[in-house]
C-alpha cells in the first residue's frame, strides 16, 4: 500500500486556504460578503509578494547548506530602500538605474557574507547578523534623522496599484509570477542549480564531482543579497515611504515562510514555489493577527512558536543510535 | 631547549590570542583614559561588563558542547520585564530577592526548552533556538510593552557601589564563575562535555550521556543568561524589553575572540570571559575616541565583525606560510 503523502507546498497552500476561510469567522472578518473576502484575499496575497522576494534569496542559501542562512536580508532591505528613495526622488527616469542600484549595493553585501563564511571560515548566521550590524549602522548614518527623497511615479504604478481599472490584479502579483519562474527555471534548469542542491547535500562529494564549492558559496550568497536588495526596491515603491526599521519586521519570517515551503533548514532540498507559498500564509498569519488586534509581542510569541513547530516536524536530524 | 612555535602555542593555550587581544584593549583604553584603574573607575567598568561576562559564560558552555544559544539576549530580556513590572521602584527588598529566585528559574526553564528541542527533539541548535529567541523576545514585550518600571535604587546601589575589600563586585563573582568552572572542568561531566563538542558521534558510541549533557549546556546557558539578566537589571535599575537583543551577538563574539571555535570541543571559559571584557574595552575606547553619535553603530558593528574575522585571518596566513 502506498503511503498518502502531501508535499509541502501543496500543503502549505491548502493551509493558507483554512488559515483564510477560518479568518472569515471573526468578528471583524468578512462574514458572509464574497465581494470583501475577495478583494482581502487579492490584498494579502500583494502584501505576500514581498515577503516571497525577500525569501527567495533565503531560499537560495538555505538551500546551499551547512548552515546556510542570511540575517542581513532585512537590513539590506532597508539600505536599498533608503537609497532607492533618495536616488530616484520622483523621477521616472531614475527608476532602472535605482533598480540596478539596489541590485549592486545587495549584491556586494552579500559578495562579503559570502567571503566571510567561505575564507574567513565564519559561520553564517553569525556572519551575516555581524554584517546586519554594520548595514544597519550604513543606515543610520545614510538616513540621518531623515532623509530627502520620493518614489517615482512609475513605481507606485508598477508595483502598488492594479493592472488596470477593470481588472483588479495586483501589479505586483504579476511581477511575482514571473520572477517566481525566472527562480524556478534557475534551480532546475540551470548548472548553478544543479550545483546548488549538489553542495547542500554534501559539499565533500559536490568538490570531488568537480563542482566549484567557493565560487558556488560566493555566489550563492551574492545571489541572495541581490534578491534581497530587489526586495528593498519593491518594498519602498509600495509603501512610499522609507523608515529606518523598513526591512528587519521581513527577516523571522523570511526564514520561516522557506520552512513552510518545505525547504529543509538543513540544505539540499526545497524549492521557490514551497517559500512562495510559505510567504502567502506567513502574511495571512500576520494580518490575521493584525485583525484580531494582536500586539506585536504576540504576534512574534506566534510567529517564534510556527517556526519552531515547523522545524520539529521538517528539521529533525538522525538520531545518535543508528 | 624546546622552541614553541606561535601556532603550537595557540593549539595549547586557545585563550593565548584572548589574552594578547585583551592587553591591547587595556593598553589603547589606558592611554585614551589615563584613571582607567583607579578605584571608581574600575569598578564602573566592570559592573558594566559584568552582565555580558556573565552571559558569555552560558554560551561558551553551549558552544563547548557543540551547540549555539541564540536565544540567551531574549532570556535576559525576560528577566529584566519581569523584575521591572513585579518588583517595582517602590518594592521591597525581599520582593527582589523572591523574584530573583524565581528569575534564576526562568532562565532554567527557558533553557531547558531549549534543551529539550535540541537534544531531545534533535533540532538544528541555531535555528531552534532562533525560533525560541522570537517566542521569549515577544514573552517579555508582552510583559513589558513600553520601557519602564524598574527595581529599588537600594537594590542599585548594593550592586554598583559594593566594593568588598576595596574591590569591585565584579571581580569576585568573576572568581567564583571562574573557581565552578574549573571544579566543572576536572569533573567527568568536563570531560563529556569536551567529548560531546568534539564529536558527538563518537562520544555516543563510548557511552557518553549525549544527549543529557547537551540538554544539561543549555540549562547552564539559560540560567547565565537569567544571572546576566538580574545584573543587568541591577545596573541600569529599570526594564526595558529589548535590552538584551544586542548582547547576544556579542556573547557569541566573546567566545570567537576568547579563542573557543564555534565548531564545539576546543577552548574554554576563561577565554571567552576576557572576550567579553575586550569587546567591553573596545565599546569604551569607541566612547572616548569622540566618533560621531551617528556613525558609532556602524563603527561597533565593524568591531564585531573585525573580531569575528580576526581567527579566520590568521588561519588563512598560517596555512599559506
Amino acid at each position: 500500500m502506498k503511503r498518502f503523502t502531501i508535499s509541502p507546498p501543496v500543503a502549505a497552500l491548502l493551509l493558507a486556504v483554512v488559515l483564510f476561510l477560518l479568518s472569515g469567522l471573526l468578528p471583524n472578518g468578512y462574514g458572509s460578503n464574497v465581494k470583501v473576502a475577495i478583494a482581502q484575499a487579492t490584498n494579502i496575497l500583494r502584501l505576500a509578494v514581498f515577503l516571497g522576494v525577500i525569501a527567495a534569496g533565503q531560499t537560495l542559501v538555505i538551500i546551499s547548506g551547512s548552515e546556510g542562512i542570511d540575517l542581513s536580508a532585512g537590513a539590506v532591505v532597508t539600505l536599498t530602500a533608503i537609497l532607492t528613495y533618495i536616488y530616484v526622488a520622483g523621477a521616472n527616469e531614475k527608476v532602472f538605474v535605482a533598480l540596478l542600484i539596489s541590485l549592486a549595493v545587495g549584491a556586494a553585501i552579500g559578495f562579503l557574507n559570502g567571503a566571510g563564511i567561505t575564507f574567513l571560515k565564519i559561520s553564517p548566521f553569525v556572519m551575516t547578523l555581524g554584517m546586519a550590524g554594520v548595514v544597519t549602522g550604513a543606515v543610520i548614518i545614510l538616513n540621518h534623522g531623515n532623509v530627502q527623497g520620493k518614489v517615482a511615479p512609475i513605481m507606485t504604478r508598477l508595483i502598488a496599484r492594479p493592472l488596470s481599472p477593470s481588472i483588479p490584479i495586483p501589479n505586483a502579483l504579476i511581477i511575482w509570477l514571473i520572477f517566481g519562474i525566472l527562480i524556478w527555471l534557475l534551480l532546475e534548469r540551470t548548472t548553478f542549480g544543479k550545483h546548488l542542491f549538489a553542495i547542500g547535500v554534501n559539499r565533500v562529494t559536490a568538490k570531488l564531482s568537480g563542482v566549484n564549492v567557493n565560487g558556488m558559496n560566493l555566489a550563492t550568497y551574492a545571489l541572495a543579497g541581490a534578491l534581497a536588495g530587489f526586495g528593498g526596491f519593491l518594498v519602498v515603491g509600495n509603501t512610499g515611504v522609507v523608515l529606518i526599521q523598513l526591512g528587519q519586521p521581513f527577516l523571522f519570517p523570511s526564514i520561516a515562510a522557506v520552512a513552510v515551503g518545505g525547504t529543509l533548514l538543513s540544505g539540499g532540498k526545497g524549492s521557490y514555489w514551497g517559500t512562495m507559498a510559505g510567504a502567502i500564509v506567513l502574511t495571512l498569519i500576520t494580518s490575521l493577527l493584525t485583525t484580531m488586534q494582536m500586539p506585536d509581542s504576540v504576534r512574534r510569541m506566534v510567529l517564534g512558536a510556527t517556526l519552531l513547530v515547523l522545524i520539529s516536524i521538517y528539521g529533525r536530524q538522525k538520531a545518535l543510535r543508528q | 631547549m624546546k622552541r614553541y612555535t606561535w601556532n603550537a602555542l595557540l593549539v595549547r593555550y586557545p585563550a593565548l590570542f584572548a589574552l594578547i587581544l585583551l592587553l591591547v584593549a587595556i593598553l589603547i583604553n589606558f592611554i585614551l583614559q589615563p584613571n582607567l584603574f583607579a578605584g571608581d573607575n574600575l569598578n564602573s567598568n566592570m559592573r558594566v561588563f559584568l552582565p555580558i561576562i556573565l552571559l558569555t559564560v552560558g554560551q561558551a558552555v553551549v558552544i563547548l558542547g557543540g551547540g549555539i544559544d541564540i536565544s540567551v539576549g531574549a532570556i535576559v530580556s525576560i528577566i529584566n520585564a519581569v523584575l521591572a513590572t513585579r518588583v517595582g521602584l517602590s518594592g521591597s527588598p525581599q520582593a527582589m530577592w523572591q523574584y530573583m529566585a524565581a528569575a534564576l528559574l526562568m532562565g532554567v526553564l527557558a533553557g531547558a526548552l531549549n534543551g529539550f528541542c535540541v537534544a531531545y527533539l534533535r533540532l538544528q541548535p541555531i535555528i531552534t533556538t532562533y525560533a525560541t529567541s522570537f517566542l521569549y523576545g515577544g514573552l517579555a514585550l508582552f510583559i513589558l510593552p513600553n520601557p519602564g518600571g524598574g527595581i529599588p535604587a537600594s537594590i542599585v546601589e548594593i550592586y554598583r557601589n559594593s566594593t568588598p575589600i576595596g574591590l569591585p563586585l565584579a571581580f569576585f563573582v568573576i572568581a567564583i564563575v571562574l573557581g565552578i568552572w574549573l571544579y566543572l572542568r576536572s569533573t567527568r561531566y568536563g570531560n563529556f562535555l569536551y567529548a560531546v563538542g568534539g564529536k558527538a558521534q563518537a562520544a555516543y558510541e563510548t557511552a557518553v550521556p549525549v544527549t543529557w549533557v547537551q540538554f544539561s549546556t543549555y540549562v547552564i546557558s539559560g540560567l547565565m543568561a537569567a544571572f546576566s539578566g538580574i545584573a543587568i537589571t541591577m545596573l541600569s535599575g529599570a526594564g526595558n524589553a529589548e535590552i538584551g537583543a544586542a548582547m547576544t551577538l556579542n556573547s557569541i563574539t566573546a567566545v570567537v575572540i576568547g579563542g573557543t571555535a564555534l565548531s564545539g570541543g576546543v577552548g574554554g571559559v576563561a577565554g571567552p570571559m576576557m572576550g567579553a571584557i575586550t569587546l567591553g574595552l573596545f565599546q569604551n575606547i569607541v566612547s572616548f575616541a569622540h566618533i560621531n553619535t551617528w556613525w558609532e553603530t556602524l563603527v561597533k558593528a565593524l568591531i564585531i565583525v573585525a573580531a569575528l574575522a580576526t581567527p579566520g585571518i590568521i588561519n588563512l596566513f598560517r596555512r599559506r606560510t
